[in-house]
């Protein structure tokens, strides 16, 4: 009977998690469903208090975006996004495309990242209208910024994850979040408020 | 015993796999949904009572499109994270004006938005980000927008509410329209709405 219900479990958890999230009329035809994925699949390899790892990667919109650039100067939220043209990764950034001013409010900068190769990050974030943030491709050497943070999962992928870093460089919020589901924006905006401006 | 359990659980896959591909669940559809479903819906209360009065409600009680004081209602399904929902905000809010400035049809007609997947907060985002003046609910846990058929959005409803009648919905339209005006004389000529000679 156990072995019934687990079986109606996934079942059921497949039916209803798939298609809930990247139904803007704007994707249509362009989204691919993996399915649902195991929530999580890594490792976090940092937590709050600890000083971020650095890195450099490619911008989208040309040049190297460094984590050391912004030091001293703003508080940085890193949004790992698994990968492009999937139903979760291309709504959540488009969300955080209209709060601008809560970023600006609290000193912050947001850089998004995918494991995907530039050209695919390209035509991926156009479609969403003009993105206020940098997007960083963290294709080559594949995944070794997800590696460091520990959020580059067992595929290839990296997790949906948001880490967030203050003015010295020291993380203050490590969160990894079930990679089907779309992290709640309130939870990111109450850190970023607690961030010395 | 097992071979029961296996057969159990291969029925059980059976039966996900038919939901599956029947596409009765899981479709975004663009077809008009169940009457039934949409007028049998419980909505949550508004708590701005600005939006309370305008849609005619008593404080704080749920209630369904039926209870609403107008004839008809425009539904608009949304999310705050779909670039073609922000995209189009400024001309549903035109709607909006259009209707509020026509002597006739202001108490007649009325909008509600639906943020499907949406917290209470980041519905809150999305109506200061675009200055939406009517009641926009949030549908966090995707309950109403399964419930209509895991539609696409923007997604527009006009159900119109008559006592003897009952609650029908008369049009329904995926995507961004072309112009608050032709949308508006649809929605009139469709629903039977006609200003006295």
């Amino acid at each position: 009977m156990t072995i019934l219900i687990k079986a109606f479990s996934v079942i059921s958890l497949f039916i209803w998690c798939t298609t809930a999230f990247g139904f803007s009329d704007a994707l249509k035809g362009n989204i691919y469903s993996p399915g649902n994925l195991k929530p999580t699949d890594s490792v976090l390899r940092v937590e709050a208090g600890v000083v971020a790892p650095v890195f450099s990667l490619p911008a989208v919109s040309g040049g190297r975006i460094s984590l050391a650039q912004y030091r001293g100067k703003k508080n940085v939220v890193l949004s790992f996004v698994p990968a492009a043209w999937t139903p979760v990764c291309s709504d959540q950034w488009p969300g955080y495309n209209i709060i601008k001013d809560i970023f600006s409010a609290n000193n912050a900068i947001l850089l998004g990242i995918t494991v995907d190769n530039i050209p695919t990050l390209f035509a991926w974030t156009n479609q969403m209208g003009n993105l206020w943030f940098p997007v960083l491709s963290d294709f080559w050497p594949h995944g070794a910024v997800a590696n460091k943070y520990g959020v580059l999962r067992t595929d290839g992928t990296a997790e949906r994850a948001i880490f967030v870093i203050d003015m010295e460089g020291i993380i203050q919020f490590a969160h990894v979040n079930d990679i089907n589901k779309r992290p709640r924006l309130e939870i990111l905006v109450k850190k970023l408020e607690r961030l010395k401006k | 015993m097992n071979t029961f359990r296996k057969k159990g659980c291969l029925l059980l896959i059976a039966i996900g796999i038919y939901f599956l591909f029947s596409g009765s669940l899981l479709s975004a559809s663009d077809s008009l949904p169940s009457k039934v479903l949409v007028s049998e819906i419980q909505l949550p209360a508004p708590k701005n009572p600005a939006d309370i009065n305008y849609l005619g409600l008593k404080e704080g009680a749920n209630f369904k499109v039926n209870q609403v004081s107008a004839n008809v209602v425009i539904v608009e399904i949304f999310s705050m994270y779909c670039p073609a929902c922000q995209r189009e905000a400024p001309e549903v809010n035109r709607l909006y004006s259009i209707i509020k400035e026509d002597p006739f049809f202001k108490d007649k007609i009325k909008l509600i938005g639906i943020g499907t997947g949406n917290s209470e907060f980041e519905v809150g985002v999305f109506k200061k980000k675009y200055n939406v003046p009517f009641p926009l609910i949030p549908d966090e846990n995707f309950y109403i927008h399964k419930r209509i058929g895991e539609v696409r959005t923007p997604y527009f409803l006009g159900i119109s509410i008559d006592k003897q009648a009952g609650t029908q919905v008369f049009y329904s339209k995926a995507g961004k329209f072309k112009g608050a005006e032709p949308f508006l004389e649809k929605i009139i000529q469709l629903s039977g709405l006609k200003k006295e000679e």
